[in-house]
């Protein structure tokens, strides 16, 4: 009978090799996969187990941390400060919810589980110190904010974006209506549900997430790429722009807002009055590849990352002759996110070149070690130097004498441009009032910013970029001249 | 005889060493392992050596203790590893489930009530049945008398936990009763009682079974008249797996059933048979018995059936997700003792699914050793096998080891999700007071196998003719 016994004891060997086979697979093989799998209660376990790293604006925290109480395994929960101004920057990170934007890319670094901080959680554990979140130090200004903020919060919906255009860096990101995300940092996710279900969306990042039809703003492109691509070299010339102008392969001529001077104007005259006609013509006479190879080099159809995604603005790849005449003023299928038309103006503003977008300047380890740190990087060239100081001298223009006065600062040298963009079933719905601007001192461009407002208790005729969100911008302009001083 | 085996597998080698004094000192770290293992549990959660260090670590101590002195002057020849890695898994269980007792989420569960005492008195019960098996049993012959009484047994123990008013049903599997407020697994029992039936059977129509066959395609085809018992056990498997809808206890016994019927016929068409079978058998009723087909669903797709538990669909559990999640968070070297989160499986934590909280926080070099103490305690069992002179001791032991092997395979291989989760409990480790008493018969009926297949043979009587004659030993 001993041979059938060891081969019995061969196959019990099998079954405990299996054993040990499938332990490795779990434990070694997928045990990453499983330690960090989101709905492991144990990764929200840790997330919360210490206080969490800060995010850091001007030197100072806008978040911090508080102990969640008893009968809560999770041992601390977050608490913003001035949630609902800062919420388009921090996102949030809630117990009951989970973590998101800012909170949840940079989560290794806030809760000092990133593996740059690898050596000193070992060196803590040895020492028997408690492990300690890491910081993350915004480019953002309290000041610009603040003004971006509370000129959105008077006006109803909208957002604010602001860059610095010689490095990049965002100086605001406002959105409205918004969320505090303190009141659902805890175990308790109902308000989080109540703020889901609000028809308004005060969750949506306006700023980053949402694109808006640009309208007369994108003249600016449309601008920029007539002079890039040779079409008029001289901004003072009078184009050849008949009045009326009758859209190519159509019969439908291209209206003008109101009885401007627009027949055969010279392209400052154009952007000051906003003629749909001169541009529509442009877009027209360049033909949709040249728009479309200047609209991307200004950030067009690609999503950015700064670190926090935005959404990709839209020039159309595909279009008829009419409806690159539309693009080109910003209809049709155009749409912009705000962060995409800050990145139009701080590319003019920097003669001509396109920083990345970013708003992380550092993070920075427990004890405020620098772990990484952000360099300025050109992101494209959309216009050369001189043709992106015209396309300024014709902005500033708008400023003091046409559309854009509101936004006129004393002492500076400011340049814009309005837009009032149609939208909605045959434009029934009220249209959104944007602004586009970019303040100069003599040592250069600190700012540009692009406004835009979604008023629907306005009038109609009241909202246009000028009237409703030039002010906004003027104040975030003026609040990062000031905090330059 | 060869000289190579002498000291393991001895046949009648005259004065084999006895290895007591081996156990002895094995056990002696069966013993302070847990011991260390229970301070750190103290230290981790309540940052303090625990109170009870003493008193557990002299109970611990003492079973130790009496059983080795039994073994000592009742089996001496014993296996000497048997003891100590019985003893050493049943110390890591207790603490264990100590630890899970000061689980607070788990002392939020309705129903709860601190385990590690109970399990501490029935640790003691198993060890005094232990006892009672070597003291009792002096020759594990004696049990073959046994063999028809035994199957009436095993058929009782099986049927029990069907009869109303008897039988509980924990989460769909009908494994237990209840008596007087003690919740028992008669299966066991019945596993022990069954293997003593098989044993005794096999043994005298082993020859019928293996001789009286037809060759087929390279594989001996049993007559349909013996192909009777197997298939009667099968058949009764079946009924098992229909009736009490656990898929553990059914491939437990069927596994041992082909086990002892190919070591006693030596016929690899019986293995063939059975694997065919026990496919047949689980594949069918998997398809149209819900209860086993939802355990099927949820070990294709725990995450599916994590995510129908937490929308509070009934009937569907967490449990296995939890697992693996708890597996995987420990990682290689674990998170140490007491300082997991494996509590979150909630139900049957600290029994069904002990090795996950082992899993996480001892991590894949614990979960290794533990199976590897599993996988010695079967070899020593075969070996027992092997070492035994009487074709009766020979199938008892395999068919016990082999049982033991099995069942270490189903559970660890439920909680890891390496087949369909089922209700039985890890050997020794798990929180159950049925599995502890009769893993520790178990190993006391090995020990008797062992000490009597040790045992030198008797020393000849002088005889004046001894210097001419030659004795030839077996």
């Amino acid at each position: 009978m001993n041979k059938p016994l060891r081969r019995i004891a061969v196959f019990c060997g099998f079954l405990i090799l299996a054993l040990i086979v499938r332990d490795n697979w779990l434990q070694y093989v997928q045990a990453d996969t499983l330690a960090k799998d989101e709905k492991n209660r144990r990764v929200t376990i840790e997330r919360y187990a210490t206080p969490r790293g800060d995010i850091v604006v001007d030197g100072k925290p806008i978040t911090g941390s508080k102990e969640s109480g008893d009968g809560n395994d999770l041992k601390y929960q977050r608490t913003y400060t001035n949630g609902s101004m800062w919420s388009p920057v921090t996102g949030f990170a809630s117990q009951s919810v989970g973590a998101t934007q800012l909170e949840s890319i940079e989560d290794g670094i806030l809760t000092g589980n990133d593996d740059r901080l690898f050596f000193r959680r070992s060196l803590d554990m040895l020492t028997g110190e408690k492990k300690e979140g890491g910081n993350v130090v915004t480019t953002l200004n309290t000041a610009a904010q603040k003004a971006a903020y509370d000129g959105l919060r008077g006006r109803g919906k909208g957002a604010v974006a602001a860059i610095d255009p010689s490095t990049g860096a965002i100086l605001a990101l406002a959105s409205a209506p918004s969320y505090d995300p303190s009141t659902f940092a805890g175990a308790d996710g109902k308000a989080f549900q109540k703020l889901d279900k609000n028809k308004d969306k005060p969750m949506l990042n306006r700023a980053l997430r949402e694109t808006y039809p640009p309208g007369s703003t994108f003249k600016a492109v449309t601008a920029a790429a007539a002079l890039e691509h040779g079409l008029y070299d001289d901004i003072d010339a009078p184009t050849k722009s008949p009045l009326p102008w009758t859209m190519p392969d159509t019969q439908t001529p291209l209206p003008n807002e109101g009885n401007i001077p627009c027949k055969n104007a010279s392209l400052r005259e154009a952007l000051r009055v906003s003629c749909n006609t001169v541009f529509g013509k442009i877009g027209s006479d360049l033909g949709k590849d040249k728009m479309l190879e200047t609209a991307e080099k200004f950030g067009f159809n690609e999503e950015q990352f700064v670190p926090v995604r935005s959404n990709a603005s839209v020039f159309p790849e595909k279009m008829d002759r009419p409806q690159t005449a539309l693009s080109s003023i910003g209809q049709f299928e155009t749409a912009a996110t705000p962060l995409q038309m800050a990145m139009v103006a701080s590319a003019i503003a920097n003669d001509g070149k396109l920083m990345e977008p970013y708003m992380v300047s550092e993070l920075q380890a427990p004890n405020l070690d620098v772990i990484e740190k952000h360099a300025p990087k050109e992101m494209s060239q959309p216009l050369s130097e001189e043709n992106a100081q015209k396309l300024q001298d014709m902005m500033e223009t708008v400023i003091n004498d046409g559309t854009g006065t509101n936004a006129k600062i004393p002492g500076v040298t400011v340049g814009g441009k309005t837009g009032t963009a149609q939208h909605g079933v045959d434009n029934s719905e009220n249209p959104y009032a944007w602004f586009i601007s970019y303040a100069k001192t003599d040592s250069g461009s600190p700012v540009a910013v692009a406004v835009v407002v979604e008023d629907s208790k306005a009038g109609r005729d009241d909202i246009s970029g000028g009237g409703l969100a030039a002010p906004i911008a003027k104040d975030v302009m003026q609040a990062v001249l000031d905090s330059k001083k | 005889m060869s000289s190579s085996t002498t000291h393991t597998s001895t046949i009648g080698a005259i004065g084999a060493p006895s290895r007591r004094n081996t156990e002895l000192a094995l056990l002696a770290f069966a013993v302070v392992i847990p011991l260390f293992a229970y301070i750190n549990v103290g230290l981790a959660i309540d940052g303090e050596l625990p109170t009870g260090m003493l008193g557990y670590g002299a109970g611990l101590g003492l079973l130790a203790g009496v059983s080795h002195f039994v073994v000592r002057k009742f089996a001496p020849y014993a296996d000497p590893l048997l003891l100590p890695l019985a003893t050493l898994l049943n110390g890591l269980g207790l603490v264990v489930i100590w630890r899970l007792d000061q689980s607070e989420r788990l002392q939020q569960l309705p129903n709860f009530s601190a385990a590690a005492p109970n399990q501490l008195m029935y640790s003691a019960i198993g060890i005094a049945l232990f006892v009672g098996v070597l003291l009792l049993l002096k020759d594990h012959r004696v049990l073959q008398r046994y063999t028809y009484i035994s199957m009436v047994g095993a058929i009782i123990l099986l049927l029990l936990p069907l009869v109303p008013g008897l039988g509980m049903n924990v989460f769909g599997a009908k494994i237990w009763i209840r008596v007087g407020g003690f919740s028992i697994q008669p299966g066991e029992f019945a596993k022990i009682v069954i293997a003593i039936f098989f044993a005794g059977y096999l043994m005298v129509k082993r020859d019928a079974l293996a001789l009286a066959s037809r060759r087929f395609m390279g594989l001996y085809l049993p007559r349909g008249r013996d192909l009777g018992p197997i298939v009667v056990v099968w058949i009764i498997s079946i009924l098992i797996l229909v009736f009490e809808t656990d898929l553990g206890t059914s491939l437990l016994f069927f596994g041992m059933f082909v086990v002892m019927l190919y070591v006693a016929t030596e016929r690899t068409s019986w293995i063939v048979f059975g694997l065919l079978m026990s496919a047949v058998g689980a594949v069918g009723v998997a398809s149209f018995e819900p209860h086993v087909k939802q355990r099927v669903d949820a070990w294709l797709d725990p995450m599916r059936e994590y995510t129908l538990s937490q929308q509070g669909v009934v009937g569907h559990s967490e449990q296995a997700m939890q697992a693996l999640w708890a597996f995987g968070s420990g990682g290689t070297l674990g998170t140490g003792l007491g300082q997991g989160n494996s509590d979150l499986i909630k139900f049957a934590a600290n029994s069904d699914f002990i090795l996950a909280t082992f899993g996480e926080e001892l991590g894949l070099a614990g979960i290794m050793a533990i199976l590897l103490i599993y996988g010695l305690i079967v070899e020593r069992g075969v070996r027992t096998a092997l070492a035994a002179r009487d074709p009766f001791g020979k199938l008892l032991a395999i068919g016990l080891s082999g049982a033991f092997a099995i069942q270490v395979f189903v559970v660890a291989g439920g909680v890891m999700s390496l087949i369909p989760l089922t209700g039985m409990t890890m050997p020794f480790l798990a929180y159950g007071g049925s599995s502890v008493i009769a893993n520790w018969a178990l190993i006391g009926i090995l020990i008797r196998i062992s000490d009597t297949a040790r045992r030198p043979a008797p020393t000849p009587a002088p005889n004046p003719d001894a210097e001419m004659t030659q004795v030839v030993r077996p």
